[in-house]
């Protein structure tokens, strides 16, 4: 609405500055200038020229006649006063005021209102920066502002400790290391932050944990000896070493010193599983080495394979377990109580059997008693 | 808010410029002075209206509120701030407010003027209401600044690297200045034919905004030429690019326009072909701009590739150059023709002036135009270059060089052809005695050359010496002839400023014969030598700075194996464009200078590097701006303020009184 009255401020400052003149009663008798005075003011110039020996006393006389011929020619030629009272002359200035009070106003608004956009606010730099709301923004705006925050103030250790998360979750792992580095350099190094870094680094090497990843889990460790990602991605090192022993004593070592609850346990226990498992080991090697997209889809068909084996024939007890834990470390907690129930009604007469499915069931905390409900993953990364 | 302010300021100015164009127009024709008076009102609403309007869009880029597309479009918010400012009107369309916010200045001080007669300053202002509407109207129509975008983008795209340059804040201004105020001359002239009236008060009125307009386009020009210079990286300061052609013209017929408005002024002549100047000057100022606007041209100015731009600024060029036309046409006949003069007399030589100038500026004209005309009848592309030019251009320029001392020695009416050649005798010596010297010390170097020397010190040793003449005569004491000096008018000193400027010009344009090129690729280490400088190259390092990565090469620059100093040069590339610049790094000895463009990197390590030694090539650019000084002197000379002829009076009395006794 303010935007409105100023408008007609304006249009109303410039319609009243435009109808001054005509206010006026009588011509300004000041500032007008005629030729008269200028061909006077000629002769004066040229009187000072002879005056001064600028210009030869003979040439002065004949410059002097010309212009004072000039003059009475320019006397004679003023063209009368037009009719500035009577009224014709009210009639045409009524006219003019009317012209000037509608036009002005006519041409600007209709003009702006088909072009104009009221409506739409300013966009400065310093607002876009200070939106309250986080989630006003996608994600893009948000890592460009803080990217443009970081380029003014790349001291800011707070800035890469936001960003990096990001980069890794975007795909985008150089960028995480490089903002992981700035993190560990402004901030301070802790256990946490060396260990993402290195995973980070193993990301950016194609899940490969180099010299450089293995020293910033090494220097993870020895600042937090419990840090579980450094332990996990060392034991990832392990194996790809050739050191599987090495690498499942160290997940063992993880999983039993772990909280029942912690939500990486069904990760590790597959992880476990994998590498004790000659047959699937080569297959875990491999997907190990995906990237993460590609990497699930791979588990997931290897999943679906599973289920239908046990679908099609008796399968063993193992084969069973086996999927049901996949399950739950996909996320997938309806189909892996839904497989459990599947199982117990299979397995009913077998009592050892019975007893490795409740174990189980604890150790991965399946609701048995409500399978359809809709379980929220653990991790929180609902973005991805 | 403030973004939708300054449109809404735009559609005002609209407005207002409909009432300073209809209004005055009847007033003057009805002979009523209420009407006449209401065109300075509506001139300083129209340029207080579009100044808000600039000001909203500057905000827009200071604090980079990217809900404006023109702001998203050319700008980031990570440039340094003077190009944030100056990015306004390094595009089409802030350059096009640019282009009427100064068009408007000059009505609005055309409004404030206290000198001009009523019906003249009415009917000026109104006609300059017509250029005013015609380009707003494309502005809001084709060009708007103020499209906004909802939501608005985080980042902006940058401005054109070419652009991010300190010469961006200066060169379109002052061009524009100069460009936009040729309208003024225009206003004039198609004023007093529609008014039927052509004096010497005319000429007076006239002259100061000519001049004005001729000063600043003159230093506009030369900006943009060293501009031209310093960042594209070819050494050269004049390519006969089309579109400094299109810049050069008006001011080729500028400079035509200021000579003959003297000899109407003083004598009442040539007032049909005068105003027939002022027409074609800013015509050829709508046809640069048409040129650069259109897509017609492919440069660094061609902002606007977009056709029906250039539809509707060449109908805004056909309705004004076409109507203006039409209106010389039927009323010159009527107009009176002024005094006669002997061909041999100070008009004579402005004529002669007047004649070169104008063959000159159609030699230009057919060099820039044939070949797009050409292409647009049969397709062929041609390139007219440097050759053209030279072959055409220098021919008649080098003749009105010469004249040009002698047309100002010689007197008004009748002149004495024999006598101001013995006067200026010393001066040609001089200007031969230095020429010999120069060709005895080079020993080598074209005869064009040494010919351009030989005009160039004819021009400088002319204008001393018609100061000399007019204020000295043999046996008299140099105290006397000192205050004879200072007694002079302003536009003599003028006059003998500029033209010794122009010779200046000339000076730096032939010096160029004896530069030095080298090319060479260059490993840290190496050195690479021309004319009496070797420069070694220390380093190439990277640098990150702004919207930039630069690759930075530092050199130090030796004479006969004695350091002079560090040299450096950069290669740009803005990552937001995509796009490559090169800073040439340069180094002033004297009035020359050392200039080293950076080129591609080779695979083995070494960089490319173009250097070159230009002798006195300063001197170009100094002589442009002592061309300009004089512009300016002239137009400060006390007799172009007919306003305070009570002042004049009484100033004249003394010398008046002195006089007797000094005789």
């Amino acid at each position: 609405m303010t935007i409105w009255f100023l408008f007609a401020l304006m249009t109303g400052a410039a319609v009243l500055a435009v109808l001054l003149p005509l206010s006026r009663k009588t011509r300004p008798a000041a500032g007008v200038v005629d030729d008269a005075a200028f061909f006077r003011d000629q002769i004066a110039d040229i009187d000072r020229e002879v005056a001064r020996g600028l210009m030869p006393a003979a040439e002065g006389e004949a410059a002097r006649t010309e212009a004072s011929r000039r003059l009475l020619r320019a006397v004679a030629d003023e063209p009368a006063d037009g009719d500035q009272k009577g009224e014709p002359a009210l009639r045409r200035r009524r006219a003019a005021s009317t012209i000037a009070i509608s036009a002005i106003p006519l041409v600007a608004l209709t003009l702006y209102g088909a072009l104009g956009r009221p409506d739409v606010s300013g966009a400065p730099l310093s607002a876009r920066m200070a939106v309250d709301d986080p989630r006003a923004l996608n994600l893009g705006e948000a890592v460009a502002r803080v990217e443009g925050h970081l380029a003014r103030q790349p001291e800011d250790g707070r800035g890469w400790e936001v960003l990096a998360p990001i980069y890794m979750r975007a795909g985008r792992f150089n960028d995480a290391v490089r903002a992981f580095s700035e993190a560990v350099r402004l901030n301070g190094a802790t256990g946490n932050r060396l260990a993402d870094l290195g995973e980070a680094v193993t990301m950016a090497g194609d899940g490969v944990v180099s010299a450089d990843a293995r020293s910033a889990f090494e220097r993870a460790l020895a600042l937090d000896a419990d840090n579980v990602k450094a332990i996990y991605y060392l034991a990832v090192a392990a194996d790809q070493d050739g050191d599987r022993a090495g690498a499942l004593a160290r997940l063992r070592e993880l999983v039993d010193g772990a909280p029942v609850d912690a939500p990486w346990r069904g990760m590790v226990t597959a992880r476990i599983a994998a590498l004790d498992d000659p047959t699937r080991s080569e297959a875990g090697q491999v997907i190990a080495g995906l990237a993460p997209e590609e990497r699930m889809q791979a588990i997931r068909g290897m999943v679906a394979q599973l289920a239908a084996r046990i679908e099609a024939d008796g399968a063993p007890l193992d084969d069973w377990l086996r999927l049901i834990r996949s399950y739950t470390v996909l996320g997938d907690s309806a189909e892996a109580s839904r497989t459990l129930a599947a199982a117990r009604s299979r397995f009913a007469a077998d009592t050892p059997a019975v007893r490795a499915l409740d174990a189980l069931a604890a150790d991965l905390q399946i609701k048995e008693e409500a399978p359809a409900k809709p379980a929220s993953r653990p991790d929180g990364e609902s973005g991805q | 808010m403030i973004v939708e302010l300054g449109h809404y300021a735009l559609t005002l100015a609209l407005g207002l410029s409909l009432v300073q164009w209809v209004l005055p127009f009847w007033g003057a024709r009805a002979g009523d002075s209420a009407l006449m008076a209401m065109a300075a009102p509506a001139a300083l609403g129209t340029f207080a209206a579009l100044m808000t309007s600039f000001a909203a869009l500057t905000w827009a880029y200071v604090v980079s509120d990217f809900s404006v597309l023109n702001v998203v479009e050319n700008s980031h918010s990570m440039k340094p701030m003077i190009y944030k400012i100056s990015g306004v009107w390094g595009n089409h369309e802030g350059s096009m407010l640019l282009w009427v916010v100064i068009l408007t200045l000059f009505g609005a001080l055309v409004a404030l003027s206290r000198t001009l007669p009523e019906r003249l300053k009415a009917l000026t202002l109104s006609v300059q209401a017509s250029v005013t509407i015609a380009f707003l109207l494309f502005i809001l129509l084709t060009s708007n600044p103020f499209t906004r975008l909802d939501p608005a983008p985080f980042e902006g795209r940058d401005l054109n690297p070419l652009l991010q340059d300190i010469g961006l804040a200066v060169h379109p201004p002052l061009l524009y200045l100069g460009y936009v105020g040729f309208s003024i001359s225009f206003a004039f002239a198609v004023a007093a034919l529609i008014d039927g009236r052509i004096d010497a008060v005319w000429a007076r009125a006239a002259r100061p905004w000519t001049l004005t307009a001729w000063v600043f386009l003159t230093l506009g020009i030369s900006m943009g030429s060293y501009w031209a210079y310093y960042e594209l990286g070819w050494g050269g300061w004049w390519f006969w690019d089309p579109v400094e052609n299109a810049s050069f013209m008006p001011w080729i017929a500028g400079t035509a326009l200021i000579h003959s408005t003297v000899v109407m002024e003083k004598r009442d002549a040539l007032k049909v072909w005068t105003i027939l100047l002022a027409i074609v000057t800013f015509s050829l100022s709508l046809i640069g701009t048409f040129l650069v606007r259109s897509g017609v041209l492919t440069s660094v100015h061609a902002f606007a590739t977009d056709p029906e731009r250039g539809t509707f600024i060449l109908l805004i060029l056909i309705f004004f150059i076409g109507g203006s036309l039409a209106l010389f046409a039927w009323r010159a006949p009527m107009l009176r023709q002024g005094g006669i003069f002997a061909p041999v007399s100070r008009e004579g030589a402005l004529v002669l002036n007047n004649l070169l100038l104008s063959t000159a500026c159609a030699t230009v004209f057919i060099g820039t135009l044939y070949p797009l005309a050409l292409e647009g009848l049969t397709g062929d592309k041609i390139s007219v270059g440097p050759p053209y030019f030279e072959a055409t251009f220098l021919p008649i320029m080098m003749p009105l060089i010469l004249f040009m001392p002698l047309g100002q020695t010689l007197a008004w009416k009748r002149g004495d052809l024999l006598g101001a050649a013995q006067r200026l005798i010393w001066a040609f010596a001089a200007a031969l005695a230095l020429s010999l010297v120069v060709a005895a010390v080079t020993r080598r170097g074209p005869v064009l050359a040494l010919v351009g020397v030989g005009l160039g010190f004819f021009a400088l040793a002319g204008s001393l010496s018609e100061i000399v003449t007019r204020s000295w005569s043999r046996g008299m004491p140099l105290a006397t002839a000192w205050r004879r000096a200072r007694g002079l008018p302003r536009s003599a000193w003028g006059t003998a400023v500029a033209h010794a400027g122009i010779g200046v010009i000339v000076l730096g344009v032939s010096a160029t014969a004896w530069g030095v090129e080298t090319l060479a690729v260059v490993r840290p280490g190496e050195t690479i030598a021309a004319g009496p400088y070797t420069l070694r190259l220390d380093s190439v390092t990277p640098r990150t700075q702004h919207t930039y990565r630069a690759e930075v090469a530092r050199f130090s620059v030796l004479r006969g194996g004695v350091p002079v100093g560090p040299l450096e040069a950069e290669r740009r590339f803005y990552a937001t464009r995509g796009m490559a610049t090169t800073e040439a790094g340069l180094m002033t000895r004297g009035l020359g200078q050392i200039y080293v463009g950076l080129g591609e990197p080779d695979a083995s390590g070494g960089i490319g590097v173009r250097l070159y030694w230009k002798p006195y090539v300063l001197l170009i650019w100094i002589g442009t701006l002592i061309t300009a000084l004089g512009g300016g002197l002239s137009l400060f000379d006390r007799r172009l303020r007919i306003g305070a002829p009570q002042k004049a009076r009484q100033r004249t009395k003394a010398p008046v009184a002195a006089a007797p006794a000094a005789s």
